[in-house]
């Protein structure tokens, strides 16, 4: 895997879970107890032999450059590539700033050029799983097609891929349309936004989508060129979740209360990294209640925890009930208190004695700091 | 050539074998022994250097150190990983007139000279890599600073009548220590020694030399360097330490310092930001408590998976706990698989093991026993 590269694109829809995506990018929202959404991408390109790696973000970067760092977490802090974060910046030439991340792309032009890996692998941070691109590369290859897209076949589930890019297939699975998903059909294949192809050949699209004007993201880009290259999907059968709204973000943390899905979502091809924080182990009273729930470490707990994810550093008081609930990191949850449905971001503090009852379809959200 | 400098060295005594930890230590070094969920027993006193500042620390291996060299690695856990300076692992070795182990602590010291010079430091702190403790350096440098000593000791109160366990000082009103008692029968003093000295390095460095030269010396800091010192004419002062502070050196006071971080108030308070205890952080997903799964005044660690009943307990890294296993009183060390209907209690179970479903594992709070044991209950 010494020949790929790979780009994780930040520029990912947030309108609806804006709530948990306002002093942070998506890439950077805290999950499963321990980690942030970007760690999987990071992880399953680094577990794949990916050495190049990099990240172009879309605004509110600073989150992912705290997190990420050097890359040392992930074994990207390499003499030779490693670890590259781009940021979106005012175009020097006409002091204008485009709409779209095609702009990026083309102030960082010499990267993708300077690079010497022969392909390029695209993806997203928002598609939760745990995947082996080295086969998605394989069949990449061995197809000799151009371009190489993942999907997944969903049955019956609309509301976990709401407006997610759907593939149409002809039986020798070349792609002959995208669509989006309206939740029309009860099966379809979504997209997973992971793209394989030459590294000359996004430098093309890029490079004519510029010169035509004719497209601001690219995505975009990629798809109008689409008809006249060869399309091929690869289809993946593991554990997929699109963290894009906060009813996914909720059902997806609370699936994880299954070992099995933790068995394969955290190891199957390769450990989930993760920077590290240096907690404690997580301490419980003897008058605690932990049932169902997935706890990190620097936790201490004396109160009631039921089907939670409870992230690190949290206290839970004593007389407290937790439920069906995400705490996120510092959050601190006072005596006597009751919760059901809510997510608590970073930082929040609930004093003594309040309720707060959010609904499976529509969980609570305190927002970032805030004290109850 | 420009010649840098540090102020200060810290050399960490690693070597023991630790034997009274029984099969505990059968294959790792004692300072390797795991500790409190998370950590191993050294990262404590390399965490103290850290919080400390001070960023030059030698560590002497020598009993069983592969577990323990690659814990340590380049240091980057504890923020050790310097330019000039840093950690370094520094066992026993070859020269052009032969090899020789290490014959005692300060033979230790005496055998890495060069590697202490090469920083050209005003002081040396020597340190064991058994302790638990959390200790700011500095305020005992600025003591041993403020006295012009040649020798600072760090003491701790310990009561009258366990006392005769301890190497004892008598200091006076300042003070300065003027009597040394090793583990006498008939205690003068109840200022134990930490085993924690800091020395002026000129004098420690002259009193090696003249130590290596001498017949009937055993090379060792509590036996030799530091009676002779208090008889000579050096200045040797007390610097008083109150604080938790437990030398986890037998099963039973091992056990009892893990079972010390079982209470909100404990007094080595490891929830403390201004003070973290490093180590290296496992690789491993949050902690899953099943449904079937009670967890009652204890610590887990990442990675656990606990489906049984877990009381007073402190589980460490990737251990799992099975349903309708009762795990009480107990230290289980990491990976290891508790199947399913195992009954423990008062015991230290074994890193990366599996405990076989159906069996029983009883110790008392006076013996504990430690799973599995080759050689018997009485193995020492």
């Amino acid at each position: 895997m010494n020949d790929v590269m790979g780009i994780i694109n930040l520029s990912e829809s947030e309108e609806q879970i804006k709530d948990l995506t306002l002093g942070r990018s998506l890439g950077a929202l805290h999950i499963f107890g321990r980690y942030r959404i970007i760690d999987f991408q990071l992880s399953n390109m680094v577990n794949s032999g990916l050495s190049n790696v990099a990240i172009f973000t879309y605004g509110k970067s600073h989150s992912i450059m705290l997190h990420v760092g050097s890359g040392k977490h992930w074994g990207l802090d390499r003499k030779r590539d490693g670890l590259y974060i781009f940021y979106p910046e005012i175009n020097s030439e006409d002091n204008i700033r485009r709409l779209g991340d095609l702009e990026n792309y083309r102030n960082h032009l010499d990267y993708l050029q300077n690079s010497t890996q022969k392909y390029v692998l695209l993806s997203r941070s928002y598609m939760l799983c745990n995947i082996d691109y080295k086969d998605v590369v394989q069949h990449h290859r061995n197809s000799g097609s151009d371009v190489t897209i993942v999907y997944k076949t969903i049955e019956k589930s609309y509301d976990r891929f709401p407006n997610c890019d759907t593939l149409t297939l002809d039986d020798q699975n070349r792609v002959i349309g995208i669509g989006k998903n309206l939740g029309k059909e009860e099966r379809y294949n979504v997209s997973m936004e992971m793209y394989v192809m030459k590294r000359e050949r996004l430098i093309k699209i890029i490079e004519s989508a510029i010169q035509r004007g004719d497209a601001r993201f690219l995505k975009e880009a990629i798809f109008q060129r689409l008809p006249e290259l060869k399309v091929n999907a690869y289809r993946f059968n593991g554990y997929l979740s699109c963290i894009q709204t906060i009813n996914n973000y909720f059902e997806t943390n609370m699936e994880l209360l299954n070992t099995q899905l933790c068995e394969e979502l955290f190891n199957k091809y390769g450990p989930i990294y993760t920077k590290v924080m240096d907690a404690p182990s997580t301490y419980y009273s003897e008058d605690s209640y932990v049932s169902n729930s997935l706890v990190a470490n620097g936790c201490i707990i004396e109160g009631k925890v039921e089907n939670s994810i409870i992230h690190r550093d949290v206290r839970i008081k004593k007389g407290a009930v937790v439920r069906n609930s995400i705490l996120l990191p510092y959050v601190t949850v006072s005596e006597a208190t009751n919760l059901n449905y809510v997510i608590l971001d970073k930082h929040a503090t609930i004093t003594p004695r309040k309720m707060l009852f959010g609904d499976q379809s529509n969980p609570f959200v305190i927002k970032k700091n805030m004290v109850l | 050539m420009k010649m840098q400098k540090k102020e200060i060295v810290a050399m960490i005594l690693a070597g023991g074998q630790g034997s009274r930890l029984r099969e505990i230590t059968d294959k790792i070094a004692k300072p390797a022994v795991p500790f409190g969920g998370k950590f191993r027993i050294i990262d404590f006193t390399l965490s103290n250097c850290s919080n400390s500042e001070i960023d030059t620390v030698g560590i002497l291996t020598q009993y069983q150190p592969l577990e323990l060299n690659s814990h340590i690695g380049i240091g980057s856990s504890w923020d050790l990983d310097r330019n000039f300076g840093g950690v370094k692992i520094l066992p026993p070795y070859f020269d052009k007139e032969g090899s020789r182990f290490y014959m005692g602590t300060a033979n230790a010291i005496y055998e890495n000279m060069n590697f202490i010079d090469a920083y050209n430091p005003d002081y040396v702190l020597i340190l064991s890599g058994d302790h638990i403790y959390k200790m700011d350096y500095q305020k005992m440098l600025n003591t041993h600073k403020e006295k012009h000593a040649d020798l600072t000791i760090s003491v701790i109160e310990v009561p009258w009548d366990e006392a005769s366990r301890f190497g004892l000082l008598s200091a006076d009103e300042n003070d300065m220590i003027f009597e040394f008692q090793e583990k006498p029968d008939e205690p003068k003093s109840n200022l134990a020694s930490m085993g924690i000295y800091i020395f002026s390095w000129p004098v420690l460095r002259a009193c090696l030399i003249e130590d290596h030269n001498s017949q009937d010396s055993s090379s060792d800091f509590g036996k030799d360097i530091i009676p002779k010192m208090v008889e000579g004419h050096h200045k040797v002062y007390a610097y008083r330490f109150s604080g938790y502070w437990r030398d986890v050196g037998t099963v039973e006071s091992l056990w009892e310092s893990n079972m010390d971080l079982l209470g909100l108030n404990n007094e080595l308070n490891l929830h403390d930001k201004s003070w973290r205890n490093y180590s290296v952080n496992p690789i491993s997903p949050p902690q899953y408590i099943s449904p079937f799964g009670r967890v009652e005044g204890s610590i887990v660690n990442e990675g656990c998976v606990i489906e049984g009943h877990v009381i007073k307990s402190v589980i460490s890294t990737d251990v799992h706990v099975g349903r309708n296993s009762v795990v009480q009183n107990t230290i289980v060390m990491p990976n290891t698989n508790i199947e399913d209907d195992v009954q423990i209690d008062y015991a230290i179970i074994l890193s990366d093991i599996t405990v076989k479903s159906g069996t029983v594992v009883k110790g008392t709070r006076d013996h504990i026993t430690v799973y599995p044991s080759e050689g018997g209950e009485n193995h020492e």
